[in-house]
């Protein structure tokens, strides 16, 4: 039985504990969230160019490592603990990964080098204004127009949709389905708003399209439906999202830990308190289990982008890590405010941004009990 | 990081699947997913001949070292063995004290001799036993055990005086292993010895507990100068704890991970039903069976997470976690089994009170959370030794 990191693997999360705990520390984070571009870029210089980051699960043959889905959780874990700032989800884990499931291999080489090496940023965009979160819910509209395509309408909740250099949209084709695109951030007609948001620490935007005319070459893949390929790519981001969620729970559960310690009341450190040391041991217990379901999620978001026979699972695995490691995250943030006490209703206090990332990430790409219900119907419920 | 298991493992698989298909027939076929947790008394004859057919077999105590008769059989190995015996519908194993705890403490503490007179009973399923730990007032704080344990000097025997509850198929048992004190002036942790004592004698008296489901699994153990032969002290007195923990730490090992397959065959019957009954259409039921599954799942890669981590065989310190997961998640599914039945899951199977599988499942998984580490313990145990929070003040 494998079912633990290689050696390899085990070295690259080590190395981004270690650089994450140097670089993203609360100071980072707090200057960071406070911009509306929301990172500094010199460390996104860092991580995606030097450290090599952004390549991870990109093919060789497309300028990156050819490493996996399970090297990517590794980093989305280590970079939950520390909520780092960065467009490292949207453009690798979302961006990236919709470029992989649905791009000719003409247009893999065009674009996935730039983002492997951080020095282009993709953004993906699907969601209409409602709260569908699967391919269903775009609202986008697009149309034959010439050689090539007009595409008009909004995209909504589009991660660092407004620092994003380029952008990967999905559009509904009437009565032919979906269509993904890829543009530069710069095409005419598009306007880029940014949201201010509650967690500040990931930024989000809406675009505006109107009537953007675009060349035949920026249809990504063939003129067929693409809901399928947007779904395996939201599916593979699922997974990368909840092993980020994962990272959040477990470093909340020890700074709370760590806290309670310290904190002594009735001549006694808090800790020592059975009402906590309960409470603490729930949400061990909550974070080993939501950890299991990201690393097994992760192995079969790596069959699906080799192609895999246990890639056939992924519907059920990114629903299964999701539904846990949301109610996970937000279960022990929110633990985590309770046993800081008062101080942990402050702003001076980290843990109030754990907990709002914890909820942002608990609704983007499908609440709990939304992914409960996928898993209900492919149940045969 | 991957999910499968090895080769050499999927061949020991089709091995041991195919035994049972061959074995578990005929004159055991009726025995087929009986006697698990809260089944415990039914076909005790049959199942004990079902010991001993397994023996011959060569499969019991398979993750015994082979110079002690077992397989020696790799943790993952013990892992898909129990996941097929459960798979076929394996009777609950009469043996299993035996074989999972009694056999490898001896194996771990016992001399030469203990060794060579006891574990070839064990192996050979003919002698079965039972644990003697919890007493009335002895629970979660087992170190508070009043049982005596008096050396007649003459005999060199040992005499157990007192009473232990809580004692899983004593009536069915040869042996019982016994936690008492050798010094009466004892407190706690210290004073205590390890004792293996034959029930069927005067001095031992067998009283069936009758349980909310109307069954009876538990019983009484009354030892009234109730001997101990000079040999059968484990360790020496003052050890007990220490042999009494480690015993523990058999218990919280691999056999418990195999019970996944008998979960998994519970919560079939209970999507099963929900499909057929329009159960599976309620909103609320649909969130519960898909949160029932994923935490079904939740355990088998935890479980496979635990395996994967140490060579040596330990399970890591988040399997301290593991014992409080399942017996949550098992209420939760007794309790939604009888959401999904509905109005039916007031219906007794038959007169007087004859429970239904899941009528037994729904009432038994109530003392999940208690045996073996109620939840309150399990968290101590995880906050104090997985978190390093401060102990609770003890004796």
């Amino acid at each position: 039985m494998e079912f633990r990191f290689t050696e390899e693997q085990q070295m690259i999360r080590e190395t981004a504990e270690a650089f994450l705990r140097e670089q993203s520390d609360a100071a980072a984070v707090r200057r960071a969230m406070a911009t509306e571009q929301g990172f500094e870029a010199a460390l996104w210089d860092e991580l995606a160019g030097n450290m090599g980051w952004s390549a991870m699960h990109i093919p060789e043959e497309f300028g990156g490592l050819g490493l996996g889905a399970v090297e990517l959780v590794a980093l989305m874990e280590e970079m939950g603990k520390r909520l780092l700032c960065a467009p490292f989800f949207s453009s690798v884990c979302l961006g990236a990964t919709a470029i992989l499931c649905a791009g000719s291999e003409a247009q893999k080489t065009a674009l996935l080098p730039g983002i492997a090496a951080g020095t282009a940023r993709a953004a993906l965009g699907w969601m209409g204004a409602g709260r569908d979160w699967s391919p269903s819910g775009v609202a986008l509209a697009c149309a034959r127009h010439g050689d090539g395509w007009r595409l008009h309408g909004e995209s909504h909740y589009v991660v660092d949709g407004h620092t994003a250099d380029l952008l990967v949209l999905a559009a509904r084709l009437p009565g032919e389905g979906l269509r993904l695109f890829a543009l530069p951030a710069d095409t005419a007609g598009l306007t880029r708003t940014w949201l201010p948001t509650m967690d500040q620490t990931r930024k989000l935007a809406t675009l505006t399209l109107d009537g953007v005319q675009l060349g035949n070459d920026a249809l990504l893949g063939l003129d067929e439906d693409a809901a399928e390929a947007l779904q395996k790519a939201l599916d593979i981001a699922t997974i990368a999202l909840a092993a980020e969620q994962s990272g959040v729970a477990q470093q909340v559960l020890e700074m709370a830990v760590a806290y309670t310690k310290e904190r002594h009341q009735f001549g006694r450190s808090i800790a020592s308190f059975q009402a906590i040391k309960h409470k603490a041991a729930d949400m061990m217990l909550k974070a080993e289990a939501s950890r299991s379901a990201a690393y097994y999620a992760a192995c079969v978001a790596d069959e699906a982008l080799r192609g895999g026979a246990a890639g056939a699972e992924l519907a059920q695995a990114a629903s299964l890590a999701k539904a846990s490691c949301s109610e996970t995250a937000f279960f022990n943030a929110g633990s985590a405010i309770q046993m800081y006490g008062g101080v942990g209703f402050t702003w001076e206090y980290d843990v109030h941004l754990y907990f709002k990332r914890a909820r942002a990430s608990e609704a983007f790409l499908g609440a709990p009990a939304w992914h409960r219900e996928r898993i209900a119907q492919e149940l045969g419920l | 990081m991957k999910l499968q298991f090895s080769e050499e493992d999927e061949r020991f698989r089709r091995e041991i699947a195919g035994w049972l298909a061959d074995n578990l027939v005929g004159e055991f076929a009726p025995l087929r997913f009986r006697g698990g947790p809260g089944d415990e008394h039914m076909y005790p004859e049959e199942r004990k001949h079902w010991e001993r057919r397994m023996a011959a077999g060569g499969w019991t105590c398979i993750g015994w070292p082979q110079e002690f008769g077992g397989r020696g059989a790799s943790i993952e190995q013990q892992v898909i063995f129990h996941e097929e015996y459960a798979r076929a519908g394996g009777p609950g194993r009469m043996g299993h004290i035996g074989e999972g705890l009694a056999g490898p403490t001896i194996i771990a503490f016992g001399t030469d001799e203990q060794k060579a007179r006891l574990l070839p009973g064990i192996l050979a399923g003919t002698e079965l036993w039972c644990q003697g730990y919890s007493e009335p007032a002895a629970g979660s704080d087992l170190a508070a055990v009043k049982t005596r344990a008096r050396l007649d000097a003459a005999t060199g025997r040992w005499l157990i005086t007192g009473q232990k509850v809580w004692t899983s198929l004593a009536h069915e048992s040869d042996w019982c292993f016994v936690i008492a004190r050798t010094d009466p002036e004892s407190i706690g942790h210290a004073g205590l010895g390890f004792f293996l004592v034959r029930v069927r004698q005067p001095g031992v008296t067998v009283r069936p507990i009758e349980q909310m489901t109307g069954t009876s699994e538990f019983n009484e153990v009354f030892f009234d100068d109730a001997v101990c032969e000079s040999g059968d002290m484990l360790g020496k007195p003052g050890e007990g704890w220490k042999i009494g923990m480690a015993l523990l730490g058999f218990e919280r090992g691999v056999s418990t991970l195999g019970q996944q397959m008998l979960f998994q065959n519970e919560l079939d019957e209970i999507v099963r039903i929900a499909r057929e009954n329009g159960a599976g259409k309620d909103p609320d039921i649909r969130q519960r069976i898909a949160d029932a599954w994923i935490g079904l799942r939740i355990m088998r890669y935890s479980a496979m997470r635990m395996l994967s981590g140490g060579a040596d065989g330990s399970l890591a310190r988040e399997a301290m976690s593991y014992k409080l997961y399942w017996a949550i998640w098992h209420r939760n599914l007794g309790k939604l089994a009888m959401d999904v039945l509905g109005p039916e899951a007031e219906i007794a199977e038959s007169a007087p009170y004859g429970l239904s599988r899941l009528q037994s499942l729904f009432l038994f998984t109530r003392a999940d959370t208690i045996y073996g580490g109620t939840n309150q313990i399990q968290r101590n145990i995880i906050a104090e030794r997985a978190l390093g929070m401060p102990k609770e003040p003890r004796r």
